[in-house]
């Protein structure tokens, strides 16, 4: 690239045509720095409208669980803490789901063929909109896993997660959409990752006798780390940030409850569900909460991206 | 000898048995999702197309009237994504030829592509509440609050990144000798850019470009503050600045609702959203298989 550009610089050319090319150039730099623009633009407007409920709830606003327009007082506890519960339940049924998958994928259990069928299978389910989802959830999976919940609830009562009667749209469904749209996530990224394990150390690991899983267990897999951590994260990310399928299946509630199988609350199905008929205060409230969301996203974010380059380039 | 042989009992043998039964159930519940999801889609929402389906407005919400069709909302789409194309296609083409054909590495150019990988992150509704605050409530459109075209920049803000990353991408794949002959013969900058490289890594970028276009025609979360719903047909050109329904909107505001009839238009819309937007992934991934395989020859 240097090279390039200094051949070029040396060179006499009309005036004209040297005038287009600096102004190309300088007109894709101002369109590549709208990025840079439209992203502070974003964090600044959530910020100074947020500005108002920050200044009078403080910190208060992330532990009470008070959310009352009528006396405006608010406080997004519940809601938080459902972005959380959701955001890392699914995680923890996705990732060995999904890891599972990844590995099944880049190994030779079965022919190239049908591994890169179930492959794009997984990539395609990517494709499905969000509010598509949701609208499956709340028909199709809701049904199939009522009484499910009702086996739970008599028989695992005694959890707290398990502790209330199950209502027809909960946390617990929620979850299990989140498993769905997280599955493509992690299993993509996971088998990139497998894939870029150098065949040397598998055939090493072989050579001294290891066996199939051994190998994968304690050579290719700690190898992939990484990278299927920095998939993991950005999973959490997109887990945290999801709207609309939760937003549909989660219930809407702000009443604050241990169990998942009562309705919930996460930050963004607070922003989706009040957003439309709120003003004065709430509006401030909600613009703190979706700062808190952002916030946490970002942070998810840009840790998965330090991950990534800081250990990718091992092999 | 026998120990040359496989043993069936060994205790690495039945643990490798175990693992390998485990992860090709997780493979076949990792593809129950879709299937099922697809199938149910195809089913249910296939059995509503009917022609009034295209035509029609949607009826208000209710059982007795019959639920209309999908007409506004099918063409909000279109109009929606159309715009928020033609605001994220040059903006993101223009700033991935930055990155990729005239930066060199430093720190301008490293900060934009974080940028652009944390712009991808940010929550859809994010960006939908962005728009609202920027746009809808401070009324800047000519004095229009929810608008059509609110809704298109909300979704251009998604877009973007991914047009950038595409581009940045597709460039870089382009070899270096393609632009020294071109820099060679005597051609200038903006020439080599816009006569060879970009030409010639057109067609990855249009494959991304499309499935950004697919993806975000799906979204919903920045449309419900933005754009809002709107039960009419779109008439002409002064509707951009008013309420706009959209399949994704349709979609949500219809689940909700208690009525038979809403339903199934939900799901009708869903069955035209997923099988478009499925036919279009489908359809490049041939397309780049197509392609590998044409550059291995």
């Amino acid at each position: 690239m240097e090279e390039k550009l200094t051949l070029f610089k040396n060179r006499k050319r009309f005036g004209i045509e040297k005038n287009i090319d600096i102004i190309f150039k300088n007109t894709s730099l101002v369109l590549s720095s709208f990025v840079a623009i439209i992203l502070l633009g974003i964090i600044l407007v959530v910020f100074f409208q947020s500005f108002e409920s920050f200044a009078r709830y403080g910190l208060k606003f992330l532990v009470t669980s008070e959310w009352n327009p009528v006396k405006d007082e608010y406080g997004a506890f519940t809601a938080i803490y459902g972005t959380f519960v959701t955001s890392f339940l699914s995680l923890l049924i996705t990732i060995p789901l999904g890891v599972g998958t990844a590995i099944f994928i880049t190994e030779d259990f079965v022919p190239k063929v049908f591994r890169e069928i179930i492959g794009s299978f997984v990539e395609l389910l990517a494709a499905i909109p969000s509010v598509v989802l949701g609208l499956w959830a709340i028909f199709v999976l809701e049904p199939f896993f009522r009484a499910f919940f009702f086996f739970l609830n008599n028989f695992f009562g005694w959890i707290p997660l398990f502790s209330t009667e199950p209502t027809g749209r909960n946390s617990f469904l929620a979850i299990l959409i989140l498993v769905v749209m997280l599955l493509p996530i992690v299993t993509s990224i996971a088998r990139d990752s497998l894939n870029q394990v150098p065949k040397k150390l598998r055939n090493a690991a072989y050579g001294i006798g290891a066996s199939r899983w051994k190998t994968i267990f304690s050579v290719i897999l700690p190898a992939a780390l990484s990278g299927i951590m920095a998939g993991v994260l950005l999973a959490l990310g997109r887990a945290m940030g999801e709207t609309m399928a939760v937003t549909m299946i989660i219930g809407n509630s702000n009443v604050f409850s241990w169990s998942l199988l009562s309705p919930g609350y996460t930050i963004s199905s607070m922003l989706a569900n009040q957003f439309g008929e709120a003003d004065g205060s709430q509006v401030s409230s909600l613009f703190y909460a979706a700062f808190v969301l952002m916030t946490l996203s970002l942070v998810v974010n840009i840790f998965a991206q330090w991950l990534v380059k800081k250990f990718s380039l091992k092999y | 000898m026998n120990s040359l042989y496989y043993q069936k009992g060994l205790s690495r043998n039945i643990g490798d048995k175990f693992f390998t039964s485990l992860s090709v159930i997780c493979a076949l519940i990792a593809i129950l999702p879709l299937i099922f999801l697809v199938t149910y889609i195809l089913i249910k929402g296939g059995s509503q197309i009917t022609l009034e389906l295209f035509i029609l407005e949607p009826n208000p919400p209710g059982d007795d009237l019959g639920a209309g069709g999908i007409n506004p909302a099918l063409l909000g789409t279109l109009i929606i994504t159309t715009i928020a194309s033609i605001i994220a296609i040059p903006i993101g083409v223009g700033g991935g030829i930055y990155l990729a054909e005239y930066s060199k590495g430093g720190a301008f150019s490293r900060f934009i592509r974080f940028g652009v990988n944390v712009l991808a992150a940010v929550p859809s509704i994010i960006a939908g509440i962005f728009i609202y605050a920027l746009i809808v409530s401070t009324k800047i459109l000519f004095g229009s609050m929810y608008s059509g075209l609110a809704g298109g920049m909300a979704l251009s803000i998604l877009m973007l990144p991914a047009v950038i990353k595409t581009t940045d991408e597709g460039l870089k794949l382009v070899p270096n000798e393609l632009r020294y002959a071109s820099l060679g013969i005597g051609a200038s900058m903006y020439t080599t850019i816009l006569k060879v490289t970009l030409p010639s890594a057109f067609r990855s970028i249009a494959t991304g470009v499309v499935l950004g276009i697919a993806r975000s025609a799906g979204e919903t979360a920045p449309l419900i503050f933005t754009a809002l719903f709107s039960y009419y047909y779109i008439t002409g050109f002064g509707d951009l600045f008013y309420e706009m329904g959209s399949l994704a909107v349709l979609i949500y505001n219809f689940a909700l609702e208690p009525y038979d009839a809403q339903n199934k238009l939900a799901w009708a819309a869903s069955f035209i959203l997923v099988l478009s937007i499925l036919s279009v992934n489908i359809f490049s991934r041939i397309l780049s298989a197509l392609n590998e395989k044409t550059k291995r020859l």
